[in-house]
């Protein structure tokens, strides 16, 4: 069977629906231009359970939850859950954590850069343009030979892992829900102010989570990979899904009233043009290098590759260092540690892409 | 002139580059692409098809597909 999602205007429209539902969710009670946010919502997930205790920035994000099981659910029913691993965990998880630490310098992954911009948020040119630069540099080490190496195929129980963790945690939402005023109820940490307490109401995250999760899956939304593909193949197939998030992001915010433009007083975000810059460059060389945005890494963690959900576990636990260690900004500018951590994690990123190179022949 | 890509297990966009590596070298001739997921298989079937390479034919290969490209 064809799949429509994978075609031309079937991944324009994923882009659109998505733009959609994420502004809509931010009018149903998620923070403003943070919709859906992969970076924002790990680290609130990341918060949630502790691993970091910046107080504003807790709740268990049912919204990724979704994404992972949504992408699961697509993949068995049309075939493509392959359990595979083995390629370079290490070096994914290290990706994933300086993916983080880059993008809370900034202040949101590669979609939320899109809803700010689709808010009014001007900053977010900068981050955007930042992207593009770390990518641009990605690319340079793929035309020479950068490669990761080969996954192999392994037990389905391996695939599963990620899946299961995800149902773990919604099971500890359920069982240790928020509680009105109290920061905690048992083991899950709940924010009572700041972004991580404004949130669309339970089931409807999921909901939007797992048709996303999904649409998603069929369509392979990637949005490091729409300017990836456009600067190293110039193809426009997976931009159009991205800027079709972007045109109608914009739209429903217009409609919903919740466009601003400016630079100044924008929610969750900074003014310091370099930082933004800075730390989407090294997120964006980071997901080059791992071969996928912090979405695509979701989804494919529902495909049954080992490799993303490792990715994805050191975006979590990137951000638990992010914030513990002072490198997260705030909109008050960035973090104390933030720009040792932005050096930090280009260099690191610069020896990976330098070390981890076959002659192509 | 035919030849044979193993993309099997590779992290995208690799499959896509090795294919368009090969295109590049090759005026014509056909080309069997080895991929293991149906991403890959549609990214390399749409960069040949964009460098005006055929998709002749995808096969079931082991736990994957064959993608055989084509250019008279």
């Amino acid at each position: 069977m064809k799949n429509i999602l994978a075609s031309r205007w079937g991944i324009i429209v994923v882009g659109a629906l998505i733009g959609i539902l994420a502004t809509l969710l931010q009018k149903l009670g998620n923070p403003a231009n943070m919709g859906i946010c992969v970076a924002c919502f790990e680290r609130d997930i990341a918060g949630a359970i502790g691993l970091h205790r910046a107080a504003v920035v807790q709740y268990m994000r049912p919204e990724i939850i979704g994404f992972v099981l949504g992408a699961f659910v697509a993949a068995l029913l049309s075939r493509e859950y392959r359990p595979r691993a083995g390629s370079a965990p290490i070096v994914r998880f290290i990706l994933g954590v300086f993916a983080m630490i880059g993008a809370l310098v900034f202040l949101g992954c590669p979609w939320r850069a899109v809803l700010r911009l689709a808010g009014g948020d001007l900053n977010a040119i900068l981050g955007l343009a930042g992207l593009t630069f770390g990518i641009w540099i990605g690319t340079l080490f793929l035309r020479g030979g950068y490669d990761l190496g080969r996954t192999q195929s392994t037990y389905a129980s391996v695939g599963l892992l990620l899946p299961l963790t995800m149902l773990g945690f919604l099971t500890l939402l359920f069982l240790h829900p928020q509680i009105p005023g109290e920061p905690k109820n048992d083991i899950l940490f709940y924010s009572v102010k700041g972004p991580g307490a404004m949130h669309a109401a339970l089931f409807i995250s999921l909901g939007i989570g797992l048709i996303v999760g999904i649409l998603a899956q069929r369509s392979r939304f990637c949005t490091m990979g729409a300017i990836r593909d456009l600067v190293l193949f110039r193809q426009t197939h997976l931009l159009g899904g991205f800027l079709a998030l972007l045109v109608f992001a914009f739209l429903s915010n217009l409609v919903l009233g919740q466009f601003s433009a400016g630079f100044e007083n924008q929610p969750v975000a900074h003014t310091l043009h370099v930082w933004n810059f800075a730390g989407m460059a090294l997120a964006g060389l980071a997901f080059c290098l791992a071969g996928g945005c912090p979405g695509r890494q979701l989804f494919l963690s529902g495909e049954g590759d080992g490799d993303a959900a490792v990715f994805v576990l050191g975006m979590i636990v990137g951000a638990g260092i992010s914030h513990n260690f002072g490198m997260a900004s705030s909109p008050s500018g960035i973090g104390l540690h933030g720009v040792e951590a932005v050096f930090v994690g280009l260099a690191v990123c610069l020896f990976i892409g330098f070390t981890m190179r076959k002659k192509i022949a | 002139m035919s030849s044979v890509i193993d993309a099997r297990g590779l992290s995208c966009p690799q499959p896509v580059i090795l294919t368009l590596n090969r295109l590049k070298e090759m005026d014509k001739g056909k080309i069997d692409v080895l991929v293991d997921t149906d991403t890959s298989k549609e990214n390399v079937s749409r960069a040949a098809m964009s460098k005006g390479w055929q998709v002749k034919d995808v096969q079931p290969d082991g736990q994957g597909y064959r993608v055989i490209l084509e250019k008279t």
